[in-house]
């Protein structure tokens, strides 16, 4: 008894040449375009990271070089003005991207995966294994976050890797819950039981069959940790707690605060390194509206016809 | 296209079977920690399955039969019980080797063809790792050709091209399709459906029938057919067990069943199902109201809705009982083949004897 | 004749998106009378529900009626205002939909949402509320009790039921129906089936029920209609069409359906499957599985024919062109 083949649909044939990955590129950079958001949280992400990577060529002059005069407005050739030891703020702001930009990027993706691994395991585990990892996730969230931030940092040596550190720990409880919450509902999905049944094991399971249908929350956590770093990161550096030798938005903030700044008669040199935080801390956000909004597309705004269906 | 229907084997004794379980039992604490509610989803369930043949588990929703396939594909561990398979105790399986080599010969094929498939990955994915994880003396390249195979045995040809889609890109049928592949691929000796059709139009539904009987005539392999829907597990199941409330109470070659059922849930079941030639439909006083699992007592689980349960229904429950040949029903009323009826049961009660086929 | 119930005229319905529109019902129009049962059976995919929610004037975006009108007790739904509707809504005519759990609140008694209900369409004294809401209960079988039971304490027939009683609330000529019989069980689905044909000889309601099970729609309705990718493929009294299937995807239909009475006969199936509505075949929508497909049926587009009172899109019953004139 011959069973009859499947027609297949005309369309589909072809499709499957191109591998996923590049269909997805193609489809999120359309979304990308297509979304107003999107394209606006992009492109200042873009300037953002062509300032990190190649700061030489928007400022020429040395962040470090206090050889102008000391705390004048802005003016064309100082466009920020100068700081107290005569640096140009402009160049300082353009020059600290860099560090900015690596301590947030690297503390939202470590937190994120140390979530990501937690709250899996978790939900997928269960039991005491759960129960065990839900409590100390729990201790995380409870304990005050700026308090322990100053208590940590105070007491480690002062540096990039201490911020790092201290950052990454408190921030990863956050969704840690959330990914955990995820994870238990797609316990239940049946390609995971499949998994099960075909006789993997657990750590395959989690990390080859689970994780990876995730990616769109992986990414929404770490944009939308990135959100909160930058500020935290900055927050931190102001009160002095991170390493001043290093140039970043946060150790301006500290020296123009120490220096007097806004009395001084330049006030950009406090106000343009919160302004920037704040704009890296909207491209992230607007990316992340973005996301949601491209990966779901009940999310998406609702664009009505103009005018009654016509008899 | 098939112009005869899939043939029927003939039910093989006992000896030898297959699989088999004793008094397969599992239960469910519900509630919290101090709940002292207990649902009793599967209760002492014995059946067999042996070689080569279709066995329909067929019940409604509540039935346990769903637990079963779950209990089968050691998914679940069994509170009290024993499943058989080749005459080893699945239970002893505990060494990764073996319980590797359980899985390898009862694999199962899942209801929803939506959610059975990862969807990050192509649809070769679960074939692959199948061969992968169960047939070590295959390498790379035979792997790949084995895959084809299994394809192009349950209908997805060409072989090579539907290895390569992704599971968006296919219809609920061949994904239906894909997951009888992935269970083949291991070369098993019984598949577990669980509800394979259901999710399915009913156009395509004709099609995985068939290729599941082709299966069991062409691939050498037993099927554990889970179903609601007793007209489909009639047109490709050789036997049935009819289930109620966790208990089987009613198991017989499917067409003796069909034309002779026994158990008042049987008889139910089928005056239940639409006919389209029967305009005026016969009014039944039964509602639908599920089963009572839930801390059940002593006594027969149908006799709440049974129009024939007397004193004894309440007090004893009733044990799969010989019909037949190869036919057993669990119903303590139940009148065996060639059996006359006996003279003190009440007119209303009283059942006409049947005669030996 | 007498005059119709419900007239659905040429009715056209698109899913709206970025990409393309997809027509989900093409063109579609039927008439019902009082007291009628009418069956609208078709697979996933092919538009019943869509056709359904566009009569109930349920439809929301990205769906819109592009199309068509929808005459019912004199007025065009589709011309009302919100506010016009309500009057019409439940009093005149009601739906049921798929699954009780998606449309009971689980949060509130199910005499709680009686009262909403019936407050939602008309002042009545709380007592009044009351008796009404026990009166509906015990029609479709349920004990007045159970106005203070909520939805997860009854079972998933009794469900169902305590929404065909929220239907008939207000006595409405017609109650639509979107599967209401999928999510039960066999034994269930034949009581409640009883259940709604007998309260049809009682009250005297119109009913369209949609479903994919051509069994229930053969035992139960008076009508039946066959839609295919949004389009009719076939409409007619149920014992004609089910004795005389017409269109060759009501054949296959027919033929895929196993039965538990009667001799074991092959089944078939219908090979290949449903088409992309964004990309629908040229000509006839069914002409790529369809076993008595000829040349022209890729091409041409075949209109409507009656043949005995069925009428049924398919070339193979349209009026060769000679006989036209």
């Amino acid at each position: 008894m011959a069973v009859p083949a499947i027609v297949t649909e005309p369309g589909l044939i072809g499709a499957a040449d191109t591998s996923r990955g590049t269909q997805a590129v193609q489809r999120f950079t359309q979304a990308i375009l297509r979304n107003r958001k999107a394209t606006a949280g992009v492109i200042i992400l873009l300037i953002l990271g062509f300032a990190a990577a190649f700061p030489g060529l928007i400022a020429h002059d040395d962040p470090q070089a206090a050889i102008y005069d000391q705390s004048i407005g802005p003016s064309a050739q100082h466009l920020l003005g100068t700081t107290q030891l005569g640096q140009d703020v402009f160049a300082q702001l353009v020059w600290g991207t860099r560090l900015t930009l690596i301590v947030t990027v690297v503390v939202s993706a470590i937190a994120t995966l140390i979530s990501m691994v937690i709250g899996v395991t978790a939900a997928y585990v269960g039991g005491m294994t759960d129960r065990t990892l839900s409590l100390i996730t729990d201790v995380f969230l409870i304990l005050p976050t700026l308090p322990l931030l100053i208590v940590l940092a105070s007491y480690l040596p002062p540096g990039t890797i201490t911020l790092i550190v201290v950052l990454t720990l408190t921030s990863w409880a956050f969704q840690a819950r959330q990914l955990r919450s995820q994870g238990l509902s797609l316990r239940a999905r049946d390609f995971l039981v499949a998994a099960r049944v075909r006789g993997e094991r657990t750590s395959y399971i989690i990390l080859v069959e689970m994780v990876p249908t995730m990616t769109s929350l992986l990414v929404a956590s770490f944009l939308g940790l990135a959100v909160f770093v930058v500020g935290f990161a900055a927050g931190l550096q102001f009160l002095g707690l991170g390493n001043s030798t290093e140039l970043t938005w946060g150790t301006m903030l500290y020296y123009a605060e120490q220096s007097g700044a806004l009395e001084a008669g330049n006030a950009w040199w406090a106000l343009a390194p919160g302004a920037a935080v704040a704009l890296m801390g909207a491209g992230f956000a607007l990316v992340n509206y973005a996301f949601d909004e491209i990966s779901n597309p009940a999310l998406r705004p609702v664009r009505r016809r103009r005018g009654k269906a016509a008899a | 296209m098939p112009d005869q229907p899939p043939s029927v084997a003939t039910p093989s004794a006992t000896a030898g079977a297959l699989l088999r379980t004793d008094g397969l039992t599992r239960h469910f604490r519900l509630g919290g920690f101090f709940s002292k509610l207990v649902l009793h989803a599967v209760d002492d369930l014995d059946m067999t399955i042996g070689e080569r043949e279709i066995v329909a588990l067929v019940g409604e929703s509540g039935s346990g039969k769903t637990t079963v396939a779950r209990l089968l594909a050691k998914v679940y561990r069994p509170t009290a019980g024993e499943i058989h398979f080749r005459d080893r105790s699945v239970r002893s399986l505990r060494s990764r080797k073996d319980v590797l080599w359980y899985r390898g010969e009862v694999p199962m094929v899942f209801q929803d063809p939506y959610s059975a498939m990862n969807p990050v990955y192509r649809v070769a994915h679960g074939v692959l790792r199948n061969l992968k994880l169960h047939r070590p003396e295959l390498d790379r390249v035979q792997r790949r050709l084995e895959a084809e195979r299994v394809f192009e045995t349950v209908g997805l040809t060409p072989g090579a091209a539907m290895l390569r889609k992704f599971p968006y890109e296919m219809s609920g049928g061949q994904r239906q399709r894909v997951g009888f592949a992935q269970a083949l691929a291991v070369r098993p000796k019984l598949i577990l459906a669980d509800e394979p059709v259901s999710m399915l139009d009913v156009s395509i539904r004709a099609g995985i029938l068939n290729m599941m009987a082709k299966l069991r005539d062409e691939e050498d392999v037993s099927i554990l057919y889970i179903t609601h829907d007793i007209a489909s597990a009639r047109y490709v199941a050789d036997r049935l067990i009819v289930m109620y409330a966790g208990h089987a109470v009613e198991t017989g070659p499917t067409e003796v069943v069909l034309s002779r059922p026994k158990h008042p849930y049987t008889q139910l079941l089928l005056s239940a199902v639409p006919d389209p030639t029967e305009r005026t439909p016969t009014v039944t006083a039964d509602s639908g109201e599920p089963p009572r699992v839930i801390n059940p007592t002593e006594g027969c689980r149908f006799r709440w809705r049974c129009p024939i349960a007397v004193e004894e229904c309440g007090r004893v429950t009733p044990r799969l009982r010989r019909m037949g040949t190869a036919h057993e029903a669990a119903c303590h009323r139940a009148i065996p083949d060639g059996v006359q009826a006996v003279a003190e049961m009440s007119p209303a009660a009283q059942t006409v004897s049947e005669t030996a086929p | 004749m007498a005059k119709p119930l419900l007239e659905v005229d040429d009715v056209t319905v698109d899913y709206v998106t970025d990409v393309a529109d997809i027509r989900a019902v093409d063109r579609v129009s039927l008439t019902l009378h009082a007291g009628e049962f009418l069956g609208i059976v078709g697979e996933s995919g092919c538009g019943k529900s869509t056709l359904l929610f566009a009569i109930a004037q349920l439809l929301s975006p990205p769906a819109e009626l592009v199309s068509g009108r929808v005459h019912f007790g004199g007025q065009d739904l589709v011309q009302l205002r919100e506010d016009e509707l309500r009057h019409v809504r439940w009093r005149d005519y009601s739906v049921v939909m798929q699954s009780a759990m998606n449309a009971l609140n689980p949060m509130k008694s199910i005499g709680a949402q009686f009262k909403d209900t019936i407050r939602a369409h008309t002042r009545m004294a709380p007592a009044a509320i009351r008796a009404r809401s026990a009166e509906v209960l015990h029609l479709v079988g349920i004990d007045a009790v159970h106005l203070e039971s909520y939805p997860h304490q009854l079972s998933g027939g009794m469900r169902q039921r305590a929404m065909i009683a929220m239907a008939l609330l207000f006595t409405p000529q017609l109650v639509i129906m979107d599967e209401p019989t999928s999510a039960l069980d066999v034994v269930a689905q034949r009581s409640l089936m009883n259940q709604i044909k007998a309260l049809q000889r009682q009250l005297g309601f119109a009913v369209i029920f949609v479903t994919h099970d051509m069994s229930v729609v053969g035992q139960y309705s008076d009508r039946v209609m066959v839609m295919y990718a949004g389009q009719i493929a076939e409409i007619g009294a149920t014992a004609s069409v089910f004795e005389r299937p017409l269109h060759p995807y009501t054949k296959g239909l027919l033929e895929a359906f196993p039965s538990v009475r009667g001799p074991r006969r092959a089944l078939t199936g219908i090979p290949g499957t449903p088409p992309d509505l964004a990309r629908p075949p040229a000509g006839c929508r069914f002409h790529p599985r369809c076993p008595e497909v000829r040349p022209e049926c890729s091409t041409l587009e075949p209109a409507v024919s009656m043949i005995d009172g069925t009428a049924v899109r398919c070339i193979l019953y349209a009026a060769p062109l000679e006989d036209a004139v």
